[in-house]
């Protein structure tokens, strides 16, 4: 590992840590006291302070954090204030149903989005070209929740195609059902990712149409095209790469609003239900793991830089 | 000057040519504040045109809604349930026979507080942020850069969902939230922009020639950023609005009964099979007010940056400012302009 890959490590370890403190602290200032509630609104004064006690909410604020995180850390979220259940374990469950959801839109995305977005840029300022910007100019102003309902009313309501929403009780026991019941939720996230993608595959391959290195290639006798695939796409994969990893976050969160257009037993859906009970615990777990993945990806997307870019491989 | 080697190396694109980039060229053009972009730049361009009369309508809805509509948006009515189009009710009317005109009209003044609202608090947060990042002492600006990109990356969507469980039913709460987040992005790209203006040669001139900080800052560098600042500030506002509409879709955002296009689509959805029509409208009003407001950032972007109306010559392209070539003091993700509808909206669909 590099020294520049080294620090960049060391400052998402930091980010970690930060964020995390932040998820703790900003849902302390719910108000609201979970030992008052779970005690009944009749309940002694010293009632309350003993179920306080044994949720270990009387404790200063920093060692309720070192528990937290060190929880965390082992693979233990804690339990629902509500109902004892384990946090970890349902999230995970949840997960079977938005990972698969969240990976499968972004390839989708990918895989329609750049393609797209290379060709608009080498057939830029022809009809078509300009018939792929607009296209990509509408795309990301469509709120995809609204795509979402759209969606149902065509292909489950008039042609009834496909499912209008939920998961199979089984789960991935019935791969049929499952994978009917995530295309439309998935082509729904996808879109918005792949007009996102769409623009900025477009202009970072237009500037390098321009580049002296594909001149230097297209006067060697390579074709544009040729100089583009050969030459160009690695270079303008680069700023593509980021903002795949920028829109995996806000795909994550996407999941969220498309989880509820679907009624998806998914994380989203679990998480606005929680915030909804006051269900701090679970809340917060699922808080850190989002803001965690978001981190990650930008962790990961940085090493590809290096990986790609030679410039950023040398020594200073 | 390491500062600036760092952040031209690590300056994503290969825009033409890397050694191109240097502070001289950039600086140069950017002297132009003169370049700053006049409502007339911005009508010439076929965005700025159209991106201007589409949010010219939603204005145009939201101050007609606050004198007249149809009818009473949040009136109840059983006769006029599930009205079909007619010169009555020209859009139809909801389960409780409310006027999806009047509502729709109406929608548009929360739509558009909310934009206005997160976009001027992000705007202002942003360059607090960016000024903190940037001219401070050097341990204080890294710091305030890595909060800054700690910042982007807490989803807002969440901090909304947090803050809304936390002071429900108000509709600063989604501003606040918005703004904050999006705040941290347009400090984020602000950064590299004042960078860049920073070490241009008008800059030097002004120090040498005793100029303190802040007249720095109010003589040369705001001048300088703000047409960038305008262009993120006008894309922001269009993922407000598909902010807005997203949490309020989740039931964490307007509260009611103030009519919002987003719960207006949360309230025909259990009827989608009977009254599949009416959920078009509030979709349809969301994506003109998006467009609208997308369409004339890019306006402003080509009447800011004039080299966007003509495209170079390959001969002669210098080095392509707006977009400004993301880059930043960590190694972190080159931060995409706000074109980039981000993140941001990131999410919050």
């Amino acid at each position: 590992m590099t020294p520049v890959l080294a620090r960049r490590f060391a400052l998402l370890v930091a980010s970690l840590v930060v964020s995390s403190i932040g998820v703790f602290l900003l849902l302390r200032l719910l108000p609201g006291n979970v030992a008052q509630v779970l005690a009944g609104a009749r309940a002694s004064p010293e009632q309350v302070a003993r179920i306080s006690h044994q949720l270990g909410t009387d404790r200063p604020l920093a060692a309720q954090y070192l528990s937290w995180i060190g929880g965390v850390l082992r693979g233990d979220f804690g339990r629902s204030a509500l109902n004892g259940v384990s946090a970890a374990g349902e999230l995970g469950q949840k997960l079977q149903v938005t990972g698969p959801l969240v990976g499968a839109a972004t390839l989708l995305a990918a895989l329609v989005g750049i393609p797209l977005g290379i060709l608009a840029a080498a057939r830029h300022r022809t009809p078509d070209g300009l018939a792929l910007s607009v296209l990509a100019q509408l795309g990301i102003a469509v709120p995809s929740f609204w795509v979402g309902l759209m969606g149902v009313t065509l292909f489950a309501v008039h042609w009834q195609w496909l499912p209008a929403g939920g998961f199979p009780r089984e789960g991935w026991a019935e791969p049929g059902a499952a994978v009917r019941s995530l295309v439309l939720p998935v082509v729904t996230l996808a879109l918005f990712e792949a007009a996102v993608l769409l623009r900025f595959a477009r202009s970072a391959t237009l500037e390098v149409l321009h580049a002296d290195y594909i001149r230097t290639a297209r006067a060697k006798g390579l074709t544009r095209g040729q100089a583009l695939l050969r030459h160009g796409v690695r270079a303008a994969s680069l700023p593509v790469l980021s903002i795949l990893g920028i829109e995996f976050a806000s795909l994550l969160l996407g999941a969220v609003v498309i989880e509820n257009v679907f009624s998806l037993p998914g994380a989203g859906q679990m998480l606005v239900t929680d915030v909804g009970n006051r269900d701090l615990v679970k809340v917060q777990g699922t808080v850190l793991l989002v803001t965690a993945v978001v981190l990650v990806v930008g962790f990961l997307v940085d090493v590809g830089h290096h990986l790609l870019d030679p410039r950023l491989r040398e020594p200073r | 000057m390491s500062a600036w080697r760092r952040d031209a190396t690590a300056a994503l694109p290969p825009r033409s040519g890397a050694g191109r980039a240097g502070p001289v060229g950039v600086g140069a053009r950017r002297c132009g504040a003169q370049a700053w972009p006049t409502g007339r730049a911005v009508l010439r361009s076929r965005s700025g045109r159209l991106g201007a009369g589409l949010s010219a309508v939603i204005v145009l809805a939201a101050l007609v809604s606050l004198v007249w509509t149809p009818y009473d948006p949040t009136q109840v009515n059983a006769d006029a349930s599930w009205a079909p189009l007619s010169a009555r009710h020209p859009l139809g009317a909801d389960l409780l026979g409310r006027d999806l005109l009047s509502q729709l009209l109406a929608g548009a003044r929360i739509t558009l507080l909310v934009a206005v609202g997160s976009t001027a608090l992000a705007g202002a947060f942003g360059l607090v942020l960016a000024l903190l990042a940037t001219v401070t002492p050097r341990p204080v600006a890294e710091a305030v850069a890595h909060l800054v990109d700690i910042l982007v990356a807490f989803p807002a969507l969440l901090l909304a969902l947090v803050l809304a469980a936390v002071f429900p039913g108000h509709v600063w709460t989604t501003v606040i939230a918005l703004g904050l987040w999006i705040g941290a992005q347009v400090g984020r790209v602000t950064r590299a922009e004042i960078r860049r203006v920073l070490t241009a040669d008008y800059v030097l001139a002004a120090r040498a020639s005793g100029a303190g900080t802040w007249r720095v800052i109010r003589r040369h560098l705001l001048p300088n950023i703000t047409p960038a600042l305008y262009v993120q500030l006008s894309l922001a506002a269009g993922v407000s609005v598909l902010a807005e509409a997203a949490l309020s879709y989740l039931g964490l955002g307007t509260p009611p009964p103030a009519p919002s296009w987003g719960r207006s689509l949360h309230e025909l959805q259990p009827s989608l099979m009977a009254h599949p029509l009416e959920p078009l409208w509030p979709g349809l009003a969301v994506v003109v007010t998006v467009l609208g407001f997308n369409l004339l950032g890019d306006g402003l972007r080509e009447a800011a940056d004039p080299r966007l109306r003509h495209p170079p010559r390959p001969a002669d392209a210098p080095p392509p400012a707006t977009p400004p070539p993301p880059s930043s003091a960590s190694p972190a993700t080159p931060l995409p302009d706000m074109s980039l509808p981000a993140d941001s909206v990131d999410g919050v669909r």
